[in-house]
């Protein structure tokens, strides 16, 4: 069985990431899977700028940062299969694949990267009543559609949900002469970014309906119209508050869900939050030398972050295959991270205070937008940190920094939440 | 004295913005990280002006289309002007990141460039 130092689940912004850090560490032996026919993932379809402030000062669209990630993993030699799906993974790190010239192999590794992404929450998911028929499509297939394979998929759109490649979407099909005639989002707050419901709405005088959803569709072959409803506090359809908008598509925009059949099949543990694996400071699973990042880890709203993610990830591994090496064990005391008041959740949820090895980044988001609140750490229930914020909204991911010496020192768990100001 | 809140758009931190305004002569600009928002800011409240992203028909490519981008802002109001330009417009594999697909795009200054390199099909 041919072995590797790492295999890499996925050609994204994240496998990339996570592969020229490896490689940058000095792991040479490395090999990413990707099942598309060329790298760079969900980028590659999204044509719109704003990629890359934070990484490379520049705003990028998301096929120009791929390209940089691509040509560096290339120039460092990382080896990439293309048209290739891992079919399995097991916890001793086997790895089973298949593409059309090698068939089915299975390879072992000393580590496994998760880089796998996510997928769209289907129709099937949220239950709208009405006909099968052809017209509705879930946001990010629309955009493939259209930014890959150039096809137009209607004329007349609505979009359910206000996550941000619904808005990006919305914007992208007016600019190609369709009419979009609304977006319903069912909480009483987008959940996209700030400045798309600017730049994909407003700009186009495109509305936005809050607490409201779709509850019918009408149709024979071709979507024809929608029903629309104002829904209350408790997210249930208001009687009579039905509204009907004559369309031809539907785009849903209602959630990303961590791709992680390959990480349930290796038994690792999950985080029901996030809907990806529990990962400690090194973003090691709770299966040894098996690392996760990327929108498989948790839905990122900023590629940026991906990258510093991964490639933590493939220091992480990296150190891993080091320590195996030289015999080195990894300070066994663990203590966990979790989310206090108004926090959904919190990456990494583990640290290991006796082998710290630099500043950790924590990553979280809130559950609800908030004003002027404090986010507030502790450690073994004393505050370690304390960082005013005028604003927090669900749709941004947060982040804060612990240093390397108060990580050596923490005495318990550390409590992340937002409290209001004191 | 008039107060406006704005959103930048420069990138996903979406800065709220404030800008204080005397008629029509900008007084201050706050809220702002980075020097883009203090830029993007003024411009808005003349003539809003925001990146153009679009695809380009390609012919003999790895994908039937070509992501384009515009090299900076052009003014919103010409954005269904200047996609009617991007529609017209066929070009041929292979093409390279950053190769020039329509130069001064109606007289804005800005190019239209392709934003990846995309190599001719096997």
């Amino acid at each position: 069985m041919r072995h590797y130092e790492s295999v890499i689940i996925g050609g994204g912004s994240a496998g990339l990431a996570a592969a020229v850090a490896l490689k940058k560490q000095g792991i040479g032996d490395i090999v990413i899977l990707e099942k598309d026919g060329e790298p760079g993932g969900i980028l590659e379809q999204c044509i719109h700028n704003g990629f890359g402030l934070q990484t490379f000062k520049e705003q990028l669209s998301g096929p120009a940062y791929a390209e940089r990630f691509i040509r560096m993993a290339e120039e460092l030699g990382v080896e990439i299969k293309l048209n290739t799906m891992a079919v399995g993974l097991t916890r001793g790190r086997e790895v089973e694949y298949v593409n059309p010239e090698e068939g089915d192999v299975t390879v072992s590794a000393d580590t496994v990267i998760l880089a796998v992404g996510c997928y769209e929450r289907p129709r099937g998911a949220i239950g709208i009543h009405g006909p099968r028929c052809a017209g509705v499509y879930t946001a990010g297939q629309a955009q493939k559609y259209l930014n890959i394979d150039g096809y137009m998929v209607g004329k007349r759109v609505f979009i359910l949900g206000s996550g941000d490649i619904g808005l990006i979407m919305a914007r992208r099909m007016t600019l190609e002469g369709a009419k979009v005639l609304g977006v319903a989002e069912l909480m009483p707050y987008s959940s996209g970014l700030p400045r798309n419901m600017k730049q994909c709405l407003e700009d186009f005088g495109i509305p936005l309906y809050l607490s409201h959803t779709v509850t019918k569709t009408f149709g024979k072959s071709r979507l024809e119209k929608i029903e629309l409803m104002e829904v209350d506090d408790n997210r249930q359809p208001v009687p009579g508050s039905e509204m009907y908008f004559d369309c031809d598509t539907l785009l849903l925009s209602v959630g990303l869900i961590p791709e992680n059949h390959l990480a349930d099949d290796a038994g690792i543990e999950m985080d029901p939050s996030t809907k990806g694996p529990v990962v400690d400071d090194s973003y090691m699973t709770s299966a040894e030398g098996i690392f996760a990042c990327g929108n498989g880890l948790h839905v990122h709203d900023l590629v940026d972050f991906v990258s510093l993610q991964a490639e933590r990830a493939g220091e992480g591994a990296a150190r891993y295959i080091r320590a195996k090496r030289e015999g080195t064990e990894a300070g066994e005391r663990r203590v966990s991270v979790r989310p206090g008041e108004n926090v959904s959740y919190t990456v990494p949820a583990l640290v290991h205070p006796d082998s710290a090895w630099g500043n950790v980044e924590f990553f979280f988001r809130v559950k609800a937008p908030l004003d002027t609140v404090s986010v507030v750490i502790r450690g073994g229930g004393r505050v370690i940190r304390t960082i005013k914020k005028r604003k927090m909204i669900p749709s941004e991911m947060e982040r804060v920094v612990l240093t390397k010496d108060v990580i050596a020192g923490l005495s318990g768990d550390v409590v992340i939440s937002v409290e209001p100001q004191a | 004295m008039t107060e406006k809140e704005l959103i930048c758009v420069n990138c996903p931190i979406g800065c709220t913005v404030t800008v204080k305004m005397e008629g029509d002569e900008i007084i201050s600009v706050t809220g702002n990280t980075c020097p883009k928002g203090e830029a993007y800011a003024r411009k808005e409240c003349i003539r809003p002006e925001r990146i153009l992203t679009s695809t380009v028909k390609i012919e003999g490519g790895t994908h039937r289309v070509l992501p384009v981008i515009t090299s900076e802002e052009i003014p919103l109001d010409v954005m269904f002007e200047a996609m009617e330009e991007v529609r017209k417009v066929s070009v041929k594999a292979p093409v390279s990141e950053g190769d020039v697909i329509i130069s001064n795009l109606l007289g804005t200054g800005a190019d239209v460039v392709a934003s990846r390199s995309m190599a001719a099909a096997d």
